[in-house]
C-alpha cells in the first residue's frame, strides 16, 4: 500500500475518532444562544453556566456516588469472586463466568426495562436503590474480569509458601495475594467508575422525580433548553474521563489490565 | 526404626478418585539429606507436599520428631519449603521476605532484624536486603527463598527441585551451598528431584520411587552400583537392559546367544561396559560421537539398539560399519524381573 493510502486511512480513521469530540468542544464556545457548530463566536460562558444549573449539581452529584460506591460495591463481591473461580475447582465455573459476564452481553436498554417492570415497581424500590444495584450488577464484569486477569500471573504457590511460614490462608490472602494484585483492582476500579459514570441506557429506566444521573439528566436539559451549555458540560466530562485514564495509565499502566 | 525423625507410616495420598501414592512407608533419620527420586508422576512431589502440610493424606500416618502432625495445617508444623519456582513475594524486599515468617511469630523487632541479617549473610546475601525479588539474578532467588525458610528453623526442610531452574555452573554452585548449609546447621532435607546425577551427587539416602511406590532405597553408591529392577537400573544409567532366556538375551528384535550361563532373569550393562572392537557378537554402527574421555556408539545388533562406550584408546570404528561388541560377564548386573 503507498504511504499515501496509510496516511488517508489514518486521517479519516482518527477524524472520526477525535472529530466529534472536537466538534462538542467548540460547540460549548458558543457565544450564541443555540447548540451549533460551527459555534456562532467564542466565549466561555457556557462552560460558566455547567455549574450554575441545580439540577446539573444534583445529578452529578448522584452519578459521582453511584460511580464510586456502586464500583466498590462490585469490587467488594468481584474480588472474592475472581478469586474463588481463579483458584478452586468450583463445579459449573464455566456458567458462573457467563453469568458474571452477562451485563456486558445483554443490551442495557433490555436490563433497565426488565429491573424497572420486575425489580422497582412490584417491590417498591427507592430508585436510588434500584440505581445503586444496577450499577453494581453493570460493573460486576468487569471487576472480575480484570481482577481474573491479574489473579491468572499471580502463581498459587506464593500463597502456599505464605502459609508453610506460618500465615492462614486469609492473612495469606490479604498479605501476599492483595498487595500483588493491587494495580488490577485499581485498574478495575478506574474501568467501572468510568463505565458506571457514562452509563446511559439501564439508567434511562430509573429515573424519578430529582433522581437522575447526569447524563440521564442531560439528556432531559436538552429535550427543553436546546442551549450550548449541554456541549460544554459534555466537553467537561470527556475530559474528565481521559485525565482519569491517561492518569492511571501514567501510575500503573492501565492498559495492560483491561 | 527407632531413630526416625521423620516417619511415614502407611500414607495413602489421592487426587479425587485416583491415588498417587498408596500405602507409602519411610522413615528418614535426623540430619540427613533424603533424596525422592523418580520420573514425573510418581508421587515424589505429591509425598513432599504431604509432609508439608500442603496435601492432606487419605490414610495413614506422618510423624514428626515423635509428634503426629498428620492432621496439623501446614502453618503450624514447622516445616520449611523452598518450592521450584522459589515462590517469592514480588511486593517485598529480600529482607522482607526473609523476614515474612518471623514478623507473623511476631518477635521483637530487633530479634527479627538480627535474624535475617544472619539468614541472609548464610546465603551470602548480604548487601541485597533492599533489592526486590525482581531484581536478583536465578541464583540468588534461590538463594533468597532458602533464606526465608532457614530463619524459621524448621524440623525439616523440604526441597522441590532444587536445582532445576539455574544452569550449570550455578547448579554445581547451589549443590556445594545446599551441603554446606546443611552440614552447618544439620537441619534434616528432604529434596525431590527426576535428575539421578542430582540426587546420587548431593543425597545421604536415595528413595527411587514409581508409581507411588518405593522402588529402591539406598545410598547413592548402593543405587549406582546395585539397581535392583529394571526400573532402578535405567535410572541409574543402565542403558543397555535385556530379558535372559537360557542361554541366550532376548529382545522385541530378536535373540542374541550369550555364550555363557546367566543367573538371573535380566541382565543390564552400562554403556561403558559394553566391549566395542573386540568380542564374539557383530553390530553396525549407526552413531557415534565423541564424548572426551570416551567414544559413545549406538550399534545396531540382533537385540536392536546396543549403547557402547569405547575407550579413546580404541580406533574409531566409521558410521555403517560392523564392529565387534561383547557384553561380558563381569559388567553384567543381574536384575530381578
Amino acid at each position: 500500500m503507498s504511504r499515501l493510502m496509510i496516511w488517508l486511512i489514518l486521517g479519516v480513521t482518527l477524524t472520526f475518532l477525535i472529530g466529534p469530540f472536537l466538534i462538542v468542544i467548540f460547540a460549548g464556545m458558543s457565544a450564541g444562544e443555540a447548540l451549533a457548530f460551527p459555534p456562532q463566536g467564542l466565549s466561555l460562558k457556557w462552560y460558566a453556566k455547567v455549574f450554575t444549573v441545580e439540577s446539573f449539581r444534583a445529578s452529578f452529584a448522584l452519578s459521582m456516588f453511584l460511580a464510586i460506591f456502586g464500583t466498590l460495591a462490585a469490587l467488594l463481591i468481584g474480588i472474592p469472586a475472581a478469586y474463588a473461580l481463579n483458584r478452586y475447582d468450583i463445579p459449573g465455573a464455566e456458567t458462573i463466568r457467563t453469568i458474571v459476564a452477562a451485563p456486558i452481553i445483554v443490551p442495557g436498554i433490555i436490563v433497565g426495562l426488565a429491573l424497572l417492570r420486575y425489580f422497582v415497581v412490584p417491590l417498591n424500590v427507592a430508585i436510588t436503590v434500584a440505581l445503586f444495584v444496577t450499577h453494581t450488577a453493570l460493573v460486576l464484569p468487569y471487576a472480575v474480569r480484570v481482577v481474573s486477569s491479574s489473579l491468572n500471573n499471580l502463581r498459587a504457590d506464593m500463597e502456599e509458601a505464605a502459609v508453610i511460614l506460618g500465615c492462614t490462608r486469609l492473612q495469606a490472602f490479604t498479605k501476599v495475594v492483595l498487595p500483588n494484585i493491587r494495580g488490577g483492582i485499581l485498574a478495575a476500579f478506574i474501568l467501572g467508575f468510568v463505565t458506571s459514570f457514562n452509563e446511559v441506557p439501564a439508567s434511562l429506566f430509573l429515573s424519578g422525580p430529582g433522581v437522575r444521573t447526569l447524563p440521564i439528566d442531560m439528556l432531559s436539559y436538552m429535550e427543553i433548553t436546546f442551549d450550548p451549555s449541554v456541549a460544554a458540560l459534555s466537553a467537561l466530562l470527556a475530559f474528565m474521563s481521559v485525565a482519569i485514564v491517561f492518569i492511571a495509565e501514567r501510575l500503573l499502566g492501565f492498559s495492560r489490565y483491561v | 526404626m527407632s531413630d526416625a525423625f521423620v516417619s511415614l507410616t502407611d500414607l495413602t495420598l489421592s487426587y479425587g478418585q485416583t491415588v498417587a501414592v498408596p500405602n507409602l512407608n519411610l522413615d528418614i533419620v535426623e540430619g540427613e539429606l533424603i533424596a525422592l527420586l523418580g520420573p514425573s508422576g510418581c508421587g515424589k512431589t505429591t509425598t513432599m507436599r504431604a509432609i508439608a502440610g500442603l496435601m492432606p493424606p487419605a490414610q495413614g500416618r506422618i510423624v514428626i520428631d515423635g509428634a503426629d502432625v498428620t492432621r496439623v495445617p501446614a502453618n503450624k508444623r514447622g516445616i520449611g519449603l523452598v518450592f521450584q519456582s522459589y515462590a517469592l513475594f514480588p511486593h517485598l524486599s529480600a529482607f522482607e521476605n526473609v523476614a515474612f515468617g518471623l514478623r507473623l511469630q511476631k518477635l521483637p523487632q530487633a530479634q527479627i532484624r538480627a535474624k535475617t541479617e544472619a539468614g541472609m549473610a548464610t546465603v551470602g546475601l548480604t548487601g541485597f536486603e533492599a533489592r526486590k525479588p525482581g531484581e536478583m539474578s536465578g541464583g540468588q532467588q534461590q538463594r533468597l527463598a532458602l533464606a526465608r525458610s532457614l530463619v524459621m528453623q524448621p524440623k525439616v526442610l523440604l526441597l522441590d527441585e532444587p536445582l532445576s531452574n539455574l544452569d550449570a555452573r550455578l547448579r554445581l554452585e547451589m549443590r556445594n551451598e545446599l551441603q554446606r548449609v546443611q552440614k552447618e546447621t544439620g537441619i534434616t532435607m528432604v529434596f525431590v528431584t527426576h535428575d539421578q546425577s542430582e540426587a546420587l551427587a548431593l543425597a545421604d539416602r536415595i528413595v527411587l520411587m514409581k508409581d507411588g511406590k518405593i522402588e529402591q532405597l539406598g545410598t547413592p553408591a548402593e543405587l549406582y552400583a546395585r539397581p535392583d529392577t529394571a526400573f532402578a537400573a535405567d535410572f541409574m544409567g543402565f542403558e543397555n537392559i535385556f530379558r535372559v532366556e537360557g542361554d541366550a538375551l532376548v529382545s522385541d528384535s530378536g535373540r542374541l546367544p550369550l555364550g555363557y550361563q546367566a543367573s538371573a532373569q535380566i541382565l543390564a550393562w552400562r554403556p561403558g561396559g559394553v566391549g566395542v572392537g573386540a568380542g564374539p557378537h557383530r553390530g553396525r554402527v549407526i552413531a557415534s560421537s565423541f564424548a572426551g574421555g570416551h567414544r559413545e556408539y549406538v550399534l545396531d545388533s540382533a537385540l536392536g539398539q546396543i549403547k557402547a562406550d569405547a575407550p579413546i584408546d580404541v580406533p574409531e570404528v566409521p558410521i555403517g560399519q560392523d564392529v565387534a561388541f561383547d557384553l561380558p560377564q563381569d559388567t553384567a548386573r543381574p536384575l530381578a524381573a
